[in-house]
């Protein structure tokens, strides 16, 4: 039975197409693997943000599930927009926003600029200076109260060391003035790493010949550093600040660590206060249309920012 | 370099760029030195002024985080045997005795649990789906992407509002299922774009060939495609467990008794009269020191990783 002329065709056959047919169509593989990663999302992602936005048009409070659910309508979104602390950390978000992102930017591309230079070891110290950003950011800031502490702190002791002022004159997270800089010093000093390495791809993806025609033509170092550096890297550095931004927005461990949003509420940036309104206040619905506010802002301004990166890259 | 290029920087650029970087690494690093000395500083030498760069090491900081402590009075601890061991001695030298053993030991462990479960499960999803992403004709393919990335766009604050209620409600809350699932899905979405990067890179032609050979485009997946990628899958993971390993804002909402991390429990370790600063500083750099040897041992794909795969070098 075994040497019939169909089991010898059956041989010759090559044993792919066998296989194929008891193997998984590709379209099915594609299903099967993709599907997971769906459900979880789904799950943890989407399915929570649905019951946020219902949430937010009620007047629920987690601490007393018992209690009866109302529907308010827009009542909570009418508030918080009215609201004129949540303006007051609006500001704070933004002063922290914008410093963050500037001292970052400037600091990182020189860095960046100098590490190209390619002078010995460049590499080794690369790889010292981005140590900051990798670490547990709760950690870090709360290693950074003890910095800040007048008289026996290491930054207070710096900068007497180097102005002169008394260390114990000033105290960077109890002053008004001062702290909501205390956060930016943080901050800049654990990011600045990120804008750097960023910054160093895009100096990296310029190619010599372009310097060498530059050269050829004349054009002088400045000219060049303005028509040619600034303009390559500039996709890279708008990425970057797309990713600072983002990272910015949602700022909670580093700043809740460091001042706790103190003194007073200086420094309550947005997360700050969305967790007093959640978690302290147990204002649920309340909290709920306020995450849902903060999601479109994000949402809207990173969109028009990819918009606009995208143009850049084109060009 | 032999020969003379335009491009190249001159000697004394060189120099002036290398003092430049050297000091600004420097400067950047005296806070980590700090915490790594600080934590082998006696309680005294911690708080001086003006702050100590020469001290006398001392292991009491570790030792403190790792016990509780009691104060007894000084007849009671006339009365004690001598100290068994150095740890005790060196308690004891503070008119106290070893109460029993801290939090902290417990607190790494679900630190090492939550971070390994988490990575473990991100990246298996992460492969299977990044490979879908790379190979085939999914629909929707570009909009299903953007949302796997967008959802590490919301503030963790205000996700946690319905995940709090959805972990109370389905009995996840302070568990360590529940952490490891909601790092998970927080980290799946680095997962797949950092993958799909590093399968991309991969010649199709391998697979093709397999296929011809005979093999099923599941064997192919797992004889070609995944050797292949397994340092791109190597690099994921060690992203992923950075992620949950310093993650704070949902481990010190929704944990807090049997599930809680180390970086909630860090700040909370407190002595006589506010925190233990030489605890703190042991705590931290136990913690952060295992991260520093990743970022060593990442530099090649670091950027790619910080940037969900958007720039490779």
């Amino acid at each position: 039975m075994s040497d019939t002329p169909f089991d010898r065709a059956a041989k010759a056959t090559p044993p792919t197409v066998a296989s194929k047919i008891r193997g998984l169509s590709d379209r099915a593989i594609a299903w099967i693997f993709v599907l997971p990663t769906i459900f979880l999302l789904l799950a943890v992602n989407i399915f929570p943000l649905i019951w946020t936005i219902n949430l937010s048009f009620t007047n629920f409070r987690a601490n007393r599930p018992n209690r009866e659910v109302e529907y308010i309508g827009f009542r909570n979104y009418e508030r918080i927009l009215t609201d004129s602390d949540i303006w007051l950390t609006m500001q704070a978000t933004a002063h922290f926003l914008f410093w963050t992102i500037f001292f970052q930017v400037l600091i990182g591309f020189t860095l960046a600029w100098l590490i190209n230079r390619k002078f010995r070891g460049n590499d080794l110290w690369t790889t010292l200076i981005v140590l900051p950003m990798m670490l547990s950011p709760a950690v870090v800031g709360n290693f950074w109260t003890f910095l800040y502490q007048p008289q026996i702190g290491l930054f207070n002791y710096g900068i007497s060391f180097l102005t002169g002022v008394d260390p114990s004159s000033f105290q960077m997270i109890g002053d008004v003035t001062l702290a909501p800089w205390s956060i930016v010093i943080v901050d800049t000093w654990m990011w600045t790493p990120f804008v750097m390495l960023i910054c160093l791809a895009g100096l990296r993806s310029i190619p010599d010949y372009i310097y060498e025609a530059a050269e050829i033509d004349r054009a002088s170092q400045w000219r060049q550093f303005w028509t040619i550096t600034i303009p390559m890297v500039l996709p890279f550095l708008m990425l970057a600040v797309l990713f600072r931004g983002i990272e910015n927005f949602k700022m909670f461990d580093l700043v809740v660590q460091l001042t706790g949003g103190g003194p007073g509420s200086i420094t309550e940036l947005t997360s700050i206060n969305l967790k007093r309104e959640a978690f302290e206040k147990w204002r649920t619905g309340y909290a709920s249309a306020y995450a849902i506010i903060l999601f479109v802002t994000v949402f809207g301004l990173a969109s028009i920012y990819v918009k606009a990166l995208n143009k850049v890259k084109e060009r | 370099m032999s020969s003379y290029s335009i491009t190249e920087p001159s000697t004394p650029q060189k120099w002036f760029a290398g003092t430049l970087v050297v000091a600004y690494a420097i400067i950047t690093l005296l806070p980590l030195v700090w915490i790594i000395t600080t934590g082998f500083k006696s309680p005294v030498d911690a708080i001086a002024y003006p702050p100590k760069v020469l001290f006398e090491p001392s292991l009491e900081g570790y030792v403190n985080l790792f016990t509780t402590r009691t104060r007894v009075s000084p007849e009671t601890l006339e009365a004690l045997p001598p100290p068994e061991s150095w740890y005790e001695e060196i308690v004891r030298n503070r008119d106290m005795v070893i109460a029993g053993p801290s939090r902290y030991g417990e607190r790494f462990l679900n630190s090492v649990i939550i971070g390994f479960g988490s990575t473990f499960l991100s990246v298996f999803l992460g492969t299977l789906a990044a490979y879908a992403f790379s190979r085939f004709k999914v629909p929707l393919k570009d909009d299903l992407l953007f949302f796997i990335l967008s959802t590490r766009m919301m503030p963790p604050i205000a996700v946690a509002i319905p995940i709090f209620l959805m972990f109370r409600t389905l009995g996840l809350s302070d568990t360590h299922l529940g952490m490891i699932l909601l790092y998970t899905a927080v980290n799946i979405s680095l997962a797949v774009w950092l993958l799909k990067g590093f399968i991309d890179e991969i010649p199709r032609e391998y697979e093709e060939a397999a296929l011809i050979d005979g093999y099923t485009r599941f064997q192919a997946f797992y004889k070609v495609v995944l050797p292949q990628a397994a340092t791109g899958i190597a690099s994921t993971a060690i992203f992923c467990l950075i992620f949950s390993w310093n993650e704070y804002a949902f481990a010190v909402l929704l944990t807090s008794g049997t599930a809680q991390t180390a970086p909630p429990f860090i700040p909370t370790i407190i002595g006589v009269g506010g925190q233990d600063w030489p605890a703190v500083a042991a705590g931290a750099t136990l913690f952060l020191v295992p991260v520093m040897v990743f970022t060593i041992l990442l530099r090649k794909h670091l950027l790619r990783g910080i940037t969900f795969g958007a720039v490779r070098k």
